[in-house]
């Protein structure tokens, strides 16, 4: 199994989770993250004043997959994220030992 | 009724009076509006302070005002136009026959207390997230007294020197409000030093919806500021009222023009500040100028004033929330356009530059404007030094670092969780009465 993490710009988003539920992944977390890669920040300016925010909200999308149905979803995930514009994020998967779903106590894939 | 009620009664004009009365509580509402413009430009970690240096303004104020400021600032004069007497301490001698005008002298010092009230609140703007509060406590009522009670004299008390004297005109405060306050924002900015982070860290407003509301609050008050200041329901009234709005117009404009071309984005903060800016400058200038004027004097703010708020940046003054860059600028600019755009037909005599008039009135302007910030200047700073020896102006660092809110307050004003900025994350309300319970 596979846990694959991808950080995404929030508008993004939508599409993301339609094009999971469309190829069957039935389960995801999201949560705000913050963060920067080549884009950097941003500039404000306040009566003038230039504020640079490093920092630009983004979302984590985590999603645990068999090992099979990997590059495919990599593939949905970054097609759907993809604007073509700096700061479109990354995706990125580790291996995952074990997974168990807390209802029933299954263990592996089933719990998937 | 005594025949002397009977004869007050009859001076007493109710459309005036009911006029200013609602002009009265317009004012009032202003400060409440201000604590909302100032508290919104501060970060989420001070803004109760920011907003109770605002109220407690109102309070303070009022009991000196009553106590004796009202009989310093317009009883008769005691010489030579720079103070009045004791006379009406505690208000004594008034009461609802009194008449001043055509309306009741205990409305007047009313009208003139809120007056005295957004000036004192103002100067917070520019010691922001960094002050003791109870040295401010003790400052607000000292100030007021020492620095508000004497220019207010000078300029509208009877035989005061600036206007009876010298000649200058103000009319609805550019003196004693917009000047004075500015002044003595940047004397006090001095005495405290900058805020922790001042010039490294990023002092983003943290909320701007309360900036625009607590501007658009500021606005609706200035009109009973200003054509309140009529003193009358009238024509002049009306003609105040209209270059009041004019004025707030073009100073939106002229700020958002000049933060397109020079920052590439016309911002909130920039409308917000761009009509205070017109409408601090035409304060001063409303009662005497002609409409084309307030339309000048109002964009000659705001363009000026969206550059004069950088100026701390360079010269290292930390003034917060720009008291000096909008109030200070934006009244010393309406003052003198006075001498420049003053029209008969407002005037009833007096003629600017522009209308015939030569240069007399804008030197009167120059001396008046000159005097009252240097006045409000040297006294403020002595007051700050004092207090600071005495019993400290500035919170500690630790306080400041966390923010006074939670350190002076005991409140936040916003529940941010556990990733928010030190709001105490607590499982269980435990009642004050409980934790005081005695043991024995």
């Amino acid at each position: 199994m596979k846990l694959i993490t991808a950080i995404v710009k929030p508008y993004r988003l939508d599409e993301v989770k339609t094009a999971l539920q469309e190829m069957g992944i039935n389960g995801l977390t999201v949560s705000e993250a913050s963060g920067y890669g080549r884009q950097r920040g941003h500039t404000e300016v306040y009566r003038g004043a230039e504020y640079q925010v490093d920092l630009v909200p983004k979302v984590r999308i985590e999603v645990v997959v068999d090992d099979a149905d990997c590059d495919a979803v990599i593939d949905a995930i970054v097609k759907a994220a993809q604007t073509g514009k700096i700061g479109d994020g990354k995706v990125w998967a580790l291996p995952v030992e074990t997974v168990v779903r807390v209802r029933t106590g299954e263990r592996g894939p089933d719990a998937l | 009724m005594s025949l002397a009620a009977a004869q007050a009664a009859a001076r007493i004009d109710t459309g005036d009076t009911a006029w200013l009365l609602a002009a009265t509580a317009l004012v009032l509402l202003m400060t409440p509006g201000l604590a909302l413009f100032y508290g919104g430009m501060v970060r989420t970690k001070s803004v109760l302070n920011m907003l109770m240096m605002s109220f407690v303004s109102i309070a303070l104020v009022t009991v000196v005002w009553l106590a004796a400021g009202y009989s310093l600032a317009f009883g008769d004069d005691i010489g030579a136009g720079l103070l009045g007497g004791l006379k009406h301490a505690g208000m004594a001698g008034l009461g609802p026959d009194s008449v001043q005008g055509t309306v009741p002298t205990l409305l007047f010092a009313t009208f003139q207390l809120t007056f005295a009230i957004i000036t004192a609140a103002l100067v917070s703007g520019a010691v922001a997230d960094r002050v003791k509060f109870g040295a401010w406590l003790v400052f607000v009522p000292v100030w007021a007294l020492l620095v508000y009670v004497p220019v207010a004299h000078w300029v509208w008390g009877p035989g005061g020197w600036i206007l009876d004297h010298l000649g200058a005109l103000d009319f609805a405060g550019g003196l004693p409000v917009e000047i004075t306050s500015g002044a003595s924002g940047l004397a006090l900015c001095l005495v405290l030093g900058p805020r922790l982070g001042f010039k490294k860290d990023a002092m983003r407003p943290h909320n701007l919806p309360m900036v625009m509301l607590g501007a658009g609050l500021l606005w609706f008050g200035w009109f009973g500021f200003n054509a309140g200041s009529a003193l009358g329901a009238n024509g002049l009234a009306a003609a105040v009222f209209l270059n009041t709005l004019a004025a707030g117009c073009t100073g939106l404009l002229g700020w958002l023009f000049v933060e397109q071309k020079r920052d590439g984005h016309p911002t909130t903060l920039g409308a917000a500040s761009g009509a205070v800016a017109g409408l601090v400058a035409i304060t001063p200038s409303c009662g005497s100028v002609s409409l084309l004027g307030a339309l000048v004097v109002g964009l000659a703010a705001g363009v000026v004033c969206s550059y004069a708020v950088g100026w701390k940046f360079k010269l290292n003054y930390d003034d917060s929330l720009d008291v000096v860059g909008v109030h200070l600028v934006g009244g010393v600019i309406g003052t003198l356009l006075i001498g420049v755009f003053a029209e008969k037909a407002m005037t009833g005599g007096t003629q600017g530059l522009l209308y015939g008039g030569g240069l007399a009135q804008l030197g009167k302007q120059l001396v008046a404007v000159v005097a009252v910030a240097a006045y409000a200047f040297v006294v403020t700073y002595g007051i700050g030094k004092v207090i600071d020896r005495a019993m400290g102006f500035r919170a500690s660092e630790e306080q400041e670092h966390t923010g006074l809110d939670l350190t002076v307050h005991a409140e936040t004003a916003y529940d941010h969780g556990v990733l928010g900025h030190g709001a105490p994350v607590s499982s269980s309300v435990v009642p004050s009465a409980q934790k005081v319970k005695s043991q024995a």
